[in-house]
This record gives C-alpha cells, structure tokens and sequence, in this order.
C-alpha cells in the first residue's frame, strides 16, 4: 500500500483518533466549564458531597457580591485602561521603531538592533527590583501610571514589526520618496495601512499579557483601588475569603471570559501571530 | 529614477543628492525612535545596569530614597543564597518543576500536533481552538479554579478518582503531591503554545521524504522518528528554550495555588523566594538571586543549543 499514509483519511478509519482527542479535548476545557457553572451555584450546593455538575438552582448572589460589596466593577476598570493605553502605546512606538530599523538607513542603525535584541533576552525577574525603586522615587506608584508607564513598550513589539516591515516592497517607499513625501509621512500613511495584520497580532499579544500581568501590578498597586482583576482575585482567594468558592469562581469567570470571547472572535489572526513568532 | 535598474540608479543619483536623501532618513530614523528610545532607556536599559549594581550592595527598602547611598558588599550576597538552607530548597524545587514539566510539556504538545496534522482534518481548527484557551487565560485565575478541583473533599479530581475506587489525596496539602499538582496545571495551561508551533513546523516536513520512506517499507512509528522528529529540530529547540526560560521563573501557582510556598515549602519556586525577599525589604539579595536565576537560564539555554544543534 505504497503512499497510502498519504490519503486523505476518512472519518471510519480515523473513528479511534477523533474519540481520543474529543476526550482530551473534554479534559482540557472541563476547568473553565466547572468554574462558569460553579460562579452560580451558591455556596452550600459547591460543598455538597458528591458535588452535583448542573447548579440546583441559579444563583446571582456571586455575582452581586463581587460587584457592589467588593469594587470588582473598579478593579475591571483598571484592568481594562491599563491594558488599552499599554497596547496602543506599543502598536505606535514599536511601529514606528519597526519602520526605522526596517526600511530606512542610517548610521548607528545595527547598533541600536543588537541593543533592543540583547534586552530581549534579559528575564524580566532581573530589572524588576531596580524598576520598583525607580517608579516609586518617580511617584508613579500612587496611580495607574506605574502600571502602565514602564510597559508602553517593548523590545519583542519591536523585533516583530521589523520582521513585518522587511516584507514589505522597498520600492513602495522609493516611489513616494520621488513623490517627494516626507519620511515620516511616508511612515503614517504608506507603511502603517498596510500592517494591519502585524498590529493585529501585536495588539492581541501586548492586551492579553497586560491584562494577565499579576506580579508587577501586585507590588506597585499600593491602594486598593489601583487593584487590577488578578491582584484582586489573588489577594482574595489567599485571605478570609479562601473558602468562599462561589464568590471565586465568579471573580475567575470575570477575569477569564472577557479574554476567552476577544480569542473567539480574533483566534485565526492571533493562532497565524503566535506560529510567525516561532518560525521567524 | 525607480525605472531605471538598481545598481545605475544608485550612480545615476548626484552625490550631493544621495548624502542629502541619508540625511534625511536618518534625521527621521532618530526623530521616529525618540518616544521609544525615551522610555526604552530609563525603564529596560537603565535598570539592566542598576540592577547589577545592587547585587553587590547591601541595599534594603530603607536606602528605596537614595538607592546609591549604599554599601558594597562584594559576593557576599551569592555566598549568602548559596549556604541559604530556604534558598536551596527553592532551587530544588524548581528544578523539579523543569526537569519533569518541560517534557511532559514537549511530548503533550508534540502528540496532539501530529495527532491534528494527519488525523484530523475538518475539525482540526475546532481542536485547535480548544486546546489553546488555557494559554490565554490568567493564571490567577486558573489557579484559583484548580485549587477547588483539587479540593480533598469537594473537589472534581477526587470524585471522578472515587468512581474507580480511589481515594484521592489533599493533592495541594501534600508534600508529595503539591509539585505535581502544579506541574499539571502548568502543562495543561502551556502546551497550546507549543502545539501551535509544532503545528507550523510540521507543514514545513516535506511530503516527498515520507513518501520515500513509506515506499521503502519505514511504518509510521519510524517514519516519526527518523523524519518528523529530525526535521523538526529546530523547532523542538525553539519550544524548549522558550518554554524551559517561563518554567524556571514560574512564580503564579504556588503564590496562589499553595499560598506561597506549600506545605514544608514543598512548591517554593526561585522566584517566589525572590519576592519574598523583596517584601521583606532585602534588595540587594533579591537583586543577586534574581543574577543567579538569569545565570541558570542563560547556561541552560546555551546548553540546550549545543545539544539539539548539533547534527549527525
């Protein structure tokens, strides 16, 4: 049966691998099931042995708690500017840089590569200590800008709009040159328009890690109401309220489904982001 | 001037207009970095150089205002982490974390890669879906979620274990079961990454070596391992390193998952001991522990490369 691995295979012959990964499948997304039913089910039915799967009776008591007793509705505020003012300061800044290092030539152009480059391999671990002492003598630790300011951008943004900007035709930019358009014009109207994907992708990656960041805004967030939703929840789930599971898994589900619906409606965009990232 | 062919365009141009045109671009190079060149000095490059400075100091939280009115204390802070019986224990532990979750997180990854490249076909991007939600969600969040699967008595975990006769144990209570139960969340939450990229790898497998050796009478278990996995080198070295340079700073699963550290600190990472000694106020320490963490990273990275580049 020479060549035969190569047909197409049926859905009769291929029944056993299609049950496996409906299986594995299944236990992969079984969490985010147990918590979403978990969120409505009140507290005394999360402890009930054996535990029961569909909640008896839907309760929103979770729900109300976390949002008028908690100030869950300010934490998700913050969350959310601190992840849209980080994404678009580094769509524009690592565009721009993109462009620079990408398309045009100057002196001093390899250097300031290697030195973006080197930084990328510098885990974040290692500034973290220096960064705090910086951003608290700067005063940016009393407001959201010091959950925002030390992020507006990034070497790895940089390197991934360079990659997108060396495929573009350079002739493009020669032809408005002659036009006598200026560089940065050129940039902002010739270059800019045709990045979207790049920015897509870019912009998915640089919303989704601010918005999941937990260790940075845990040790600058001084005041409760600098709280973002992972400090909140974390903080939470490791004091009083350790055993209030409804109340969790509410909180769980307030962090977890905003992103999960983003994902759904952008996944073919960010799924082509994350295999460029790898190949390139 | 673009008509013309490229190497007498560049002659054809005077070279008084040419200098001008470099100038010019590079007067917008430097004018378009400004705002990233700006903040990319004072908050990545500046604390790179700082922070090899307090590693070698005795700073605390005490000196936060005047953070270079400090003592130079050599390496007495690595001696320190080295006879630290605590910090010794967080090594290990991570150690533990890498060694066992960085495999199980190649072969999970690599298994439902292949398994979505010639099995499935219509549903491929369904499945694909699926298993990559973990990696986009928070791990606080995660965490909190699987701390109440793993719960002894009302959790998911136990009851499904029950079924079949067993009882399971206080997964994150348990000296011997708090690491695995975070590994396993860790690999379940992080191979949708690595299956992605094994995904693109293995389009890049060209079909023509296979069918050779499918012709020459290699099965699909040889064919794996003599084709598929050579061809995707590469690929597995890539996964490796980025994924090996996240497990040794894993930090969110026991902070959340264990309360910082576990039982008898059984799931004490390196780098939540780091924390710990930044809250307690000891900068200078942290800053030479977080040194030796990056000293572990950068060695085993160069490692990895040695080993999976080199071709027979």
């Amino acid at each position: 049966m020479a060549g035969s691995w190569n047909a197409e295979p049926t859905l009769r012959r291929r029944w056993w691998l299609y049950l496996i990964m409906s299986v594995a499948l299944l236990l992969v997304v079984t969490p985010f099931v147990w918590m979403v039913l978990g969120s409505v089910k009140s507290n005394g039915e999360l402890r009930s042995v054996p535990p029961t799967w569909l909640p008896e009776q839907v309760t929103w008591e979770n729900y109300s708690q976390l949002l008028s007793g908690l100030n869950f509705g300010t934490y998700f505020l913050n969350s959310t500017i601190v992840a849209v003012v980080v994404t678009a300061g580094n769509l524009l800044f690592c565009s721009m840089v993109g462009y620079v290092l990408g398309m045009l030539e100057f002196r001093g152009k390899n250097a300031l590569f290697a030195v973006i480059m080197g930084t990328l391999m510098i885990p974040g671990l290692v500034t973290f200590v220096p960064l705090f002492v910086l951003v608290v003598n700067a005063g940016l630790a009393n407001n959201l800008l010091g959950l925002i300011v030390p992020f507006l951008v990034s070497p790895f943004g940089v390197f991934l709009m360079r990659q997108f900007v060396l495929r573009l035709p350079p002739d493009l930019v020669q032809a408005a040159r002659v036009d006598g358009a200026g560089e940065i014009r050129i940039f902002a109207q010739v270059i800019l328009p045709l990045l979207g994907p790049a920015l897509a992708t870019l912009g998915i990656l640089t919303f989704l890690s601010s918005w999941n960041n937990f260790l940075w805004p845990l040790v600058v967030a001084q005041r409760e109401e600098m709280y973002t939703l992972p400090v909140a929840l974390a903080l939470y789930s490791t004091g009083q309220n350790v055993t209030d599971y409804g109340f969790l898994l509410a909180g769980a589900t307030l962090v977890v489904v905003p992103v999960l619906v983003i994902f759904m409606i952008f996944q073919r965009r960010f799924i082509e982001g994350i295999a460029t990232t790898g190949i390139k | 001037m673009s008509a013309t062919p490229a190497p007498p365009r560049r002659a054809a141009v005077p070279a008084r207009r040419r200098s001008a045109g470099r100038t010019r671009q590079a007067r917008a190079a430097w004018l378009l970095s400004i705002p990233f060149l700006l903040l990319f000095l004072v908050f990545t490059a500046w604390p790179v150089f700082q922070s090899v400075f307090l590693a070698f100091t005795d700073a605390t939280r005490r000196d936060l205002r005047s953070p270079f009115a400090v003592d130079f204390v050599g390496l007495e802070n690595f001696a320190q982490a080295l006879a630290d019986e605590r910090f010794r224990k967080a090594a290990a532990n991570t150690f533990y974390f890498v060694l066992v979750g960085l495999p199980l997180t190649l072969v999970v990854a690599l298994a439902a890669a292949v398994a979505l490249n010639k099995g499935i076909g219509r549903l491929r991007s369904f499945f694909r879906l699926g298993f990559y939600a973990p990696v986009i969600t928070s791990i606080v969040a995660v965490a909190v979620v699987w701390r109440f699967l793993l719960h002894p008595d009302y959790g998911l975990v136990n009851e499904v274990l029950s079924w079949v006769g067993i009882t399971g144990p206080n997964w994150l209570g348990s000296t011997t079961w708090a690491m695995p139960s975070l590994i396993a969340m860790a690999v379940w939450r992080n191979f949708g990454t690595a299956m992605i990229i094994f995904l693109a790898g293995l389009q890049g497998v060209p079909a023509s070596l296979q069918e050779a050796a499918a012709l020459d009478g290699a099965n699909a278990w040889q064919r794996f391992w003599s084709i598929t996995v050579p061809q995707l080198r590469p690929t597995i070295l890539f996964i490796s390193v980025t994924t090996m340079i996240g497990y040794l700073q894993f930090f969110e699963e026991p902070f959340v998952m264990t309360d910082g550290g576990g039982p008898l600190s059984s799931t004490l990472s390196a780098s939540l001991f780091t924390y710990e000694e930044f809250s307690f106020g000891n900068y200078g320490y942290a800053s030479a522990i977080s040194y030796l963490i990056f000293v572990v990273i950068a060695a085993v990275t160069v490692l990895q490369f040695r080993l999976l580049r080199e071709r027979d």
